[in-house]
């Protein structure tokens, strides 16, 4: 089974910091991770592939340091990697990313299976998955929590929902979006940071991939950042005190029934 | 990509600490300078520039001709038969919206046997409900549901469409997107439009609600986006007012066997239905155990709230994932947030921090969970929710 895992590389949110004062974001020092949730895809295509056989190749679109996110997973256990990058990349949106997103796996050609994580920590959008699926004309099944079963034809998962889960069965090629609930993801081993030192990472660019120039980068996204701003934190910040418990709980409900109304 | 005009910069350094991306220096002539290759074009040091030094050009793209496209659509989410309550949301919005452009209200409604919501849809604001009612309805398929939504998009031609930010809705309306090449923005906290050149002002939080950021689609219709449950309040109901019933078929083209729902499992009772809860009572480490989850479920069931947890308190296996807020888990936005024992990492308040009122309980006063509370209540978990629980109580006249 071969599989195909695409993930983004992102600033460490517990690394962020807000400036108090400024209410800015305080980035410096900040170190790149892969998505969190993409952890979980890539571990997901590695137990697959250990099961059915098969390799695993991860992708991402990124800038050229996003290669280092390439290495990790590689370091995992993913068996090949490839950078898609290319300033004419910068500034896309959801649609753009999908877009070329999906001429690098139609270049791949080969795979069963493509997985994503849910979403990514910096945009949080969950668009990406299903734009790539919808640009390949594939299945689609979002917020896996876990893969009942799967062979060459068909798999039946477990979707999640607000209220529980639904159980779906898709054929292959199919997209997967999982969320965290689907493993545990395992450490680097010390031979796949080795690999990961040694192997080399193809870099594709718009040119290898041939794509309309027309949905590409900034030019290619139907939607533009207008603003940016940091939200105002507004409303009172008081800290309750009291002699006991009950003192600060009655007169922390007297604040709070006017909301309960 | 980005221009930075060196004889205006003056090196103060704004936009370094400003950028999310960290694509900003200042270089030896004390100007800004940019790292193309990093820079993804979002705009935040030109908003914070007070020297006019930075300018975004953009190459236009293609344009839609969309004069035409008018109206404001609503995909109306059911389960069961029924419609989500999110919908009424973004009903009264949509009507806000469609009031100012001066155009109409319509409400898309698939399922199965939905046929007994369409005047509701009606009471809360559409004046058209275009009905697609099939067996193979029944459950959400996305490539059905997706088909089916684009086609009537390009048929009737709407120019803003709105849907919750569900397990559905972002499923759905993201292939939708993909199909027309339009716009789509997820996850807004705020809607507003432009009645000159009708863009839709798309705002959400980015990187976990420490940056908003507002979103347009100047050059495409529809322009789409997905809306978070709670943040606009229900359409209000008139039982008075009057609207038109479309009917349309399943064709051939939409039905897809690719995938199927073979069942669908509820684990949740409404205790848990943190994204549709309007008071969420939180715990984390500080309840040192899964037994003393009964302390919150006790002044849950007071508040007719649901009950949330911190991935720590999930992590260690004291209650399940369906119920953690956070990075990792759910993002809420409740009227009422009460943390009680959690300290506030960063992946936990990226999940919670737009509630409307935020309340922390910890004994720990530098926990940075009160650096967002509203109010706080420095003490001991154990004797302090009792206590609220009883006062709940008494003053709720329970």
């Amino acid at each position: 089974m071969d599989i195909i895992v695409c993930i983004k590389q992102v600033p460490d949110t517990a690394d962020v910091k807000i400036n108090p004062e400024t209410n800015t974001l305080v980035r410096e020092g900040v170190q790149s991770i892969i998505n969190p949730f993409d952890m979980y895809a890539i571990e997901e295509g590695i137990r697959l592939k250990e099961k059915h056989g098969g390799k695993v190749i991860a992708i991402t679109m990124g800038p050229p340091q996003a290669e280092s996110a390439l290495r990790e997973a590689i370091a995992m256990g993913v068996d090949e990697a490839i950078l898609i990058t290319d300033r004419a990349f910068a500034g896309s949106d959801t649609y753009a990313t999908s877009y070329t997103l999906s001429r690098a796996i139609d270049r791949i050609a080969n795979y069963d299976l493509i997985l994503c994580g849910k979403q990514a920590s910096d945009g949080d959008t969950a668009q990406v998955g299903p734009g790539i699926a919808t640009h390949l004309d594939l299945p689609q099944v979002t917020y896996v929590k876990k893969i009942v079963s799967i062979d060459e034809e068909k798999a039946v998962v477990e979707r999640m929902t607000e209220e529980g889960y639904d159980v779906v069965e898709v054929s292959l090629p199919a997209l997967f979006t999982v969320v965290k609930e689907i493993n545990e993801p395992r450490p680097p081993s010390l031979r796949g940071k080795m690999r990961a030192k040694k192997v080399e990472i193809p870099r594709w660019t718009a040119e290898d991939l041939d794509v309309d120039p027309d949905k590409i980068g900034l030019k290619g996204s139907p939607t533009q950042v207008v603003k940016i701003f940091t939200p105002e934190r507004t409303g009172e910040h008081e800290i309750i005190e009291g002699e006991s418990p009950e003192e600060m709980a009655d007169k922390l409900v007297e604040k709070l029934l006017p909301l309960l109304k | 990509m980005l221009k930075i005009d060196r004889n205006k910069c003056v090196g103060c350094k704004a936009c370094v600490q400003v950028c999310p991306f960290g694509a900003l220096h200042i270089d030896e002539e004390k100007k800004a300078v940019v790292d193309p290759a990093v820079c993804t074009l979002c705009g935040a040091c030109v908003e914070v520039c007070k020297f006019d030094a930075m300018e975004i050009i953009r190459e236009e793209g293609p344009r839609d001709k969309f004069e035409d496209w008018r109206g404001v659509w609503v995909f109306a989410e059911q389960k069961e038969n029924k419609v989500q309550p999110v919908v009424f949301e973004l009903l009264g919005k949509a009507r806000e919206l469609a009031d100012k452009l001066n155009t109409y209200v319509g409400a898309v409604l698939l399922g199965e046997n939905v046929k007994d919501q369409v005047e509701e849809l009606i009471y809360r604001g559409a004046d058209n409900v275009y009905l697609v009612e099939d067996s193979s309805l029944r459950h959400f398929v996305d490539e059905e549901y997706a088909s089916i939504l684009t086609r009537l998009i390009k048929k009737y031609r709407p120019e803003i469409v709105l849907s919750g930010a569900t397990a559905i809705g972002r499923a759905l309306v993201s292939r939708v997107a993909v199909q027309l090449q339009a716009g789509l923005t997820a996850d807004c906290t705020g809607l507003d439009v432009d009645p000159e050149t009708r863009n839709l002002l798309q705002t959400r939080p980015a990187f976990g609600g420490n940056i908003m950021a507002t979103i347009i689609t100047p050059r495409h219709r529809p322009q789409m986006a997905t809306v978070r449950h709670k943040v606009f309040p229900e359409a209000k109901r008139d039982e008075a007012r009057k609207g038109e019933v479309i009917v349309e078929r399943v064709e051939e083209g939409d039905l897809d066997v690719r995938s199927k729902v073979l069942e669908v499992v509820k684990e949740v009772t409404s205790t848990v239905n943190l994204s549709e809860a309007d008071i969420i009572v939180s715990g984390g480490r500080g309840l040192r155990g899964p037994e003393n989850f009964k302390l919150l479920e006790e002044l849950a069931e007071v508040l007719g709230a649901a009950v949330g947890a911190s991935r720590a308190a999930v992590d260690a296996g004291w209650i399940p994932y369906s119920h953690q807020v956070g990075q990792t888990g759910k993002t809420v936005c409740p009227k009422l947030y009460i943390a009680v024992g959690i300290s506030g990492q960063i992946q936990h308040l990226v999940g919670m921090q737009s509630s409307k009122c935020i309340v922390a309980i910890n004994n720990d006063p530098s926990a940075p969970i009160f650096s967002v509370a509203h109010y706080g209540i420095v003490g001991d978990l154990f004797e302090v929710v009792p206590a609220l629980t009883k006062a709940f109580k008494k003053a709720l006249g329970k």
